[in-house]
């Protein structure tokens, strides 16, 4: 047991950081939070340059242009990408990280060769439609109704935090497909072109005042069955291999952010008290990430390690405090967004940490209950 | 990345705790630490794992089964130590509470500018009838002679870290086995004709406990990589933050599962109060919970005001 990277592994780093520092240097300045064309071009350029250079997809098998890379080496891809200040995933994120792998996993070979390499492009923008205005935490309570019409669903409906919606080429939809069976048993999982007709977006604005999620309201829209992914009314099933990428090395890139905003708070703490607050939320973030190198090498052992439950749920927590502790640190500084170190926004942003993917009380259900054995 | 229990390390895991289950179970625990014990201990080789040529990720994983089984004494201070041998923080003055003083041979006295050893029998102290964990019996010392140098700085630095981080492993060990017995009674126990841990507010307190654990544990092990390997890591950073999570497990979890166990978790009779107080004792060993939040908060490079990284 140790905590070294394979010499395979440093190599990898160090190619990587030079091809960073070469090539952010030739990026356009980011754009404005809600310029969402500007946003969606700028993510997707970047993603283009990644493909160019041989970092896209790495978690994606080679037989669909991916990489195939190590659990080990995806962990320090996100490592120096953030560390480096790379553009984020972005509107990339919904493609890479679910539809995509979700159409690697049930898609048909059509749906495979239609869409994996053009996400891996960063020529195809997908968005998110989950979570309805009454089915949140019980997802498989939702309602939006897809009727077979010879070689359509005809689908009616309202979704809410369909993240990039307003730039998304298709959508990952969850539909109600059979009324009358138990609830998990009822739904299907559809691939939506966000140009058909009866499709609505509205920007959903957030407590930071963005605009990164919509909501979607649907009027009969007449989707081709062809982009049915997996069997009718076996969604759900589809719908879980598709979460279940949230919770492998997703969160990597958010440890890494916040281990750097403590670097940034660092110098502002002059109250012993909070020094000691920032000692303990460092420590926590630590911990954390030992035990995402844990989680990493379990991986790599193909193993789902117990920490890989856990990941979400004791980051989030913690991230919080450290946006507690930073408003504190301000004080009367916090009274005004976009400040140095962006704390206050980023305080506003991680809102959503405990609540998004899964809220805490969610988590320690599943954890409860899946891991811990304690009944229903 | 190789950061996980080797199978060499699995196997010494499952042999000490095997070991341990059949040599002292809670009742033999329960009637407390002596020569006899230490004995067990020592021809196991559990203080002489050094001297046996394993690391400190290896004595990390042995001590976190001695936490798990409870087993009291001084067995972090005895760690390399031929002679079961207790220890303090240096104090500039007294009182000092010594641990186990009837069962010591002698005391070693850490301080920054080294380790002095003082033999047990020069000491004389006042016995506590009334200890807060009926299993770490103190004496009240109202003055300790000087005894004689047993190692310079380094030597004490050594000790301070990898004190530092067995302790933390043994208070996971303890963490784990609170886990473990509350998420045990919440199955099992009947209220308003349901387990217990079918109620959310009981599910999420054995949630949070497991997730305490486990960060913990990753945070001591990385601690004790460090120590093994110094160029991976920022042994200040890492020993300091492990430990505090482990008192964090150590204490919370002692407090969750006393929660859990109701009535019951208030009584002698079960095990927990074992657990919690000793958790409370060893938060005073090798930097405590808010000593150690500050020594990680130093290391920060451009911390704003003057840091203090004294312990």
């Amino acid at each position: 047991m140790d905590l070294r990277y394979s010499a395979a592994d440093e190599l990898f780093r160090s190619e990587l950081r030079e091809w960073l520092a070469a090539e952010l240097a030739l990026l356009p300045p980011a754009p404005h939070r809600d310029d969402w064309l500007a946003r969606r071009s700028y993510d997707t350029d970047w993603q283009r340059r990644l493909f160019g250079a041989g970092y896209a997809g790495l978690s994606w098998p080679k037989a669909y242009g991916g990489q195939e890379a190590s659990p080990g080496r995806q962990l320090v891809f996100l490592e120096e990408t953030t560390r480096a200040r790379a553009p984020y995933v972005g509107v990339n994120f919904v493609g890479l990280l679910h539809a995509g792998p979700t159409i690697i996993a049930e898609g048909t070979d059509a749906q495979k060769s239609q869409h994996l390499a053009r996400i891996l492009r960063g020529e195809e923008v997908w968005c998110q439609g989950f979570s309805e205005p009454e089915a949140g935490s019980d997802l498989a309570s939702l309602r939006t109704r897809a009727v077979r019409d010879g070689d359509h669903y005809v689908v009616t409906g309202q979704k809410m935090w369909c993240s990039f919606g307003q730039v998304g080429d298709y959508g990952e939809l969850l539909v109600r497909t059979d009324p009358d069976a138990p609830k998990h048993k009822g739904i299907t999982w559809l691939m939506l072109p966000m140009d058909l007709p009866g499709i609505e977006v509205r920007p959903l604005r957030t407590v930071s005042g963005s605009s990164e999620f919509a909501e979607l309201f649907l009027d009969e829209v007449r989707v081709p069955v062809e982009c049915r992914v997996g069997e009718e009314n076996d969604g759900w099933r589809v719908t879980n291999v598709t979460l279940s990428f949230e919770r492998g090395t997703a969160f990597v890139s958010e440890l890494v952010d916040a281990m750097r905003l403590v670097e940034d708070l660092a110098p502002l703490v002059r109250d012993p008290g909070h020094r000691r607050e920032l000692g303990h939320v460092t420590a926590e973030l630590d911990g954390i990430w030992a035990l995402t190198k844990r989680n990493v090498t379990q991986a790599e052992r193909g193993v789902t390690g117990r920490g890989t439950f856990m990941i979400k749920l004791a980051y989030s927590e913690t991230r919080q405090k450290l946006g507690e502790l930073s408003m504190r640190v301000l004080d009367r500084e916090a009274l005004v967004i976009g400040g140095p170190g962006n704390f206050v926004e980023e305080r506003l942003r991680t809102l959503a940490l405990t609540i998004a993917a899964g809220t805490s009380q969610i988590q320690r259900n599943i954890l409860g209950e899946r891991l811990l054995g304690l009944p229903r | 990345m190789n950061f996980d229990l080797s199978d060499d390390q699995v196997a010494l895991r499952d042999g000490i705790r095997a070991l341990l289950e059949g040599k002292f179970p809670m009742k033999r625990v329960r009637e407390g630490f002596n020569l006899d014990m230490w004995e067990v201990l020592a021809s196991a080789g559990v203080f002489s794992l050094r001297a046996d040529g394993f690391g400190w990720a290896d004595s990390a994983i042995v001590y976190e089964e001695l936490g798990r089984a409870l087993i009291p004494g001084p067995l972090v201070w005895s760690f390399g130590c031929a002679v079961p041998t207790g220890g303090l923080l240096r104090m500039d003055s007294g009182p000092y509470f010594v641990e186990h003083l009837d069962e010591i041979d002698e005391l070693h006295v850490l301080g920054q500018e080294g380790i002095r050893s003082i033999d047990a029998k020069q000491i004389s102290g006042k016995a506590n009838d009334w200890p807060l964990d009926p299993l770490t019996p103190v004496w009240r010392v109202e003055e300790l002679p000087a005894g004689d140098p047993f190692g310079e700085a380094d030597a004490s630095a050594e000790l301070w870290y990898g004190g530092g981080v067995i302790t933390a492993a043994y208070l996971v060990g303890m963490a784990d086995a609170l886990t473990t017995l509350a998420v045990d009674y919440a199955g099992q126990r009947k209220q308003f004709d349901r387990p217990i841990g079918s109620f959310q507010a009981i599910k999420h307190i054995c949630a949070d406990m497991a997730v305490r654990v486990e960060v913990a544990r990753a945070a001591t092990q990385a601690a004790a990589c460090i120590l093994d390997d110094p160029g991976s890591g920022n042994r200040e950073r890492s020993v300091s933050g492990a430990k505090l999570l482990a008192n964090e497990a150590g204490i919370a979890n002692g407090r969750a599962a006393t929660q859990v166990f109701g009535g019951m978790g208030f009584t002698w009779e079960v095990d927990v109060h074992l657990y919690l107080k000793r958790a409370w004792v060893l938060d005073t060993h090798f930097g405590s919970i808010d000593h150690l939040a500050d020594a990680v908060a130093s290391t920060h490079v451009d911390l704003g005001s003057s840091a203090s990284g004294n312990h």
